[in-house]
């Protein structure tokens, strides 16, 4: 198991990997927000931590139909599927949802204060968004694997994974940003929503993999 | 150990690629499929590994133990393509599986010197040629020890000389009790392999 997280952190450092990618489209799409919006300062920091958890959601989208269509292209998937003896596909599903959050997921939470300085948000709401975005991108990830596993044999499922996925992460998103605002605004709850956020996440880290497990199995023929 | 085919058939919803196919292999016994493309001889390499749901028919391990309670656990699969990652070294890729389908055999060393690659160890995947592709990949049956070899097309892309060798190394696993099916268009030359034929081209 961990060979397979080292194998795929390492690819996904190396080049073709959607590390910069997904990093280079959060920037893009925070980056022209406030052109869009305006120069209202406070707009922009009252909106901050919202507009980061849409740019971070739709980051880690962009790079989920690939978790398992290259290994599929290059024949790895079958032999990963046939060692269902010594390592449940479940399992091997989960390791490559690890690797691939380590490799898109957590450098879009480690870039995400510098983007907040670009949405004028103060220190307390910055360390919100990415504590949330920390424990809430893995939830996009494992509920995306279940997706890319589905589109898997589709030459071009990259748009139709994002569609099919996005309903399910909606929850995650109201409940990430409803925690990002409660530690700013004072009546608003924190610790709520965000332990909703965790169980969410927690709960697809279980699910995800099975149903894309499934689905893998499912696809091989 | 035996391996034991009853009945095996398989659809792909345009009607059936092949029915019936009944066979047995022992220990040190192995099997050529032949016949033109687009016969069904992969197909059936993929429905005996189980990667592909036959419609009918089972294959199975005869005195399953422990270690091998089925076919795909029991089994290497060599399919039509390599399994390696073009962005990672040879000696990655194959460390990688190694650890991934474990039962170690041969060191990667030791399998990339059998198939006469020692000097690719430190490439790039995507460096090597059509016929290095294919023996690195033929090097990864070496350092995993599996009794069941499920070989599609495993010749092809390499040269006259590394046909020969890799026949060798079939008869040294079907020498040492392992079990081989093989589907191909090229035969392998190995005595003592049984032969299935497939005929026509299926619809």
């Amino acid at each position: 198991m961990t060979a397979l997280i080292l194998r795929d952190i390492r690819l996904g450092l190396r080049a073709g990997g959607g590390m910069l990618i997904g990093i280079l489209f959060f920037l893009a799409v925070i980056a022209v927000v406030p052109f869009g919006v305006g120069p209202d300062l406070n707009l922009l920091g009252r909106i901050g931590p919202a507009i980061l958890w849409i740019g971070a959601l739709l980051a880690s989208l962009l790079g989920l139909d690939r978790l398992f269509q290259a290994d599929r292209e290059d024949g790895s998937l079958d032999i990963l599927i046939l060692q269902g003896h010594e390592h449940p596909l479940a399992l091997t599903v989960f390791a490559k949802c690890v690797a691939h959050w380590l490799t898109t997921g957590l450098p879009l939470v480690i870039v995400s204060p510098a983007l907040g300085l670009l949405m004028n948000m103060q220190p307390a709401a910055i360390l919100a968004t990415s504590a949330t975005l920390l424990a809430g991108t893995p939830a996009i990830t494992f509920i995306g694997a279940t997706g890319a596993a589905l589109a898997v044999a589709l030459p071009r499922g990259g748009l139709l994974v994002s569609v099919m996925v996005l309903p399910f992460v909606i929850p995650v998103l109201i409940f990430g940003v409803m925690a990002a605002y409660g530690a700013v605004e004072n009546p608003a709850p924190f610790t709520q929503p965000f332990l909703l956020m965790c169980a969410l996440t927690l709960f697809f880290s279980v699910l995800g993999p099975f149903a894309a497990g499934a689905a893998l199995k499912a696809s091989s023929d | 150990m035996k391996l034991v085919v009853t009945d095996l058939a398989a659809d792909r919803g345009s009607g059936p690629i092949f029915e019936a196919i009944t066979f047995a292999l022992q220990d040190g016994e192995g099997l050529l499929v032949t016949g033109p493309n687009g016969a069904g001889k992969s197909t059936l390499i993929r429905a005996i590994a189980g990667l592909l749901r036959p419609s009918a028919g089972t294959a199975e391990i005869e005195g399953a133990t422990e270690d091998w309670p089925d076919v795909p656990s029991a089994s290497h699969y060599l399919g039509p393509i390599n399994a390696m990652k073009p962005a990672l070294t040879v000696f990655e890729n194959l460390s990688f599986w190694q650890t991934f389908c474990g039962r170690p055999a041969l060191g990667v060393d030791e399998a990339l010197e059998r198939i006469g690659l020692e000097h690719t160890r430190d490439l790039p995947f995507s460096y090597l040629s059509t016929g290095q592709r294919r023996r690195v990949s033929i090097a990864k049956l070496l350092i995993s020890h599996r009794p069941v070899w499920l070989l599609d097309e495993p010749t092809s892309g390499l040269d006259a000389a590394s046909e020969l060798h890799f026949a060798e190394l079939v008869r040294e696993h079907m020498e040492t009790g392992g079990i081989v099916a093989a589907a191909t268009h090229l035969p392998i030359r190995v005595e003592g392999m049984k032969e299935l034929k497939f005929g026509g081209v299926a619809a």
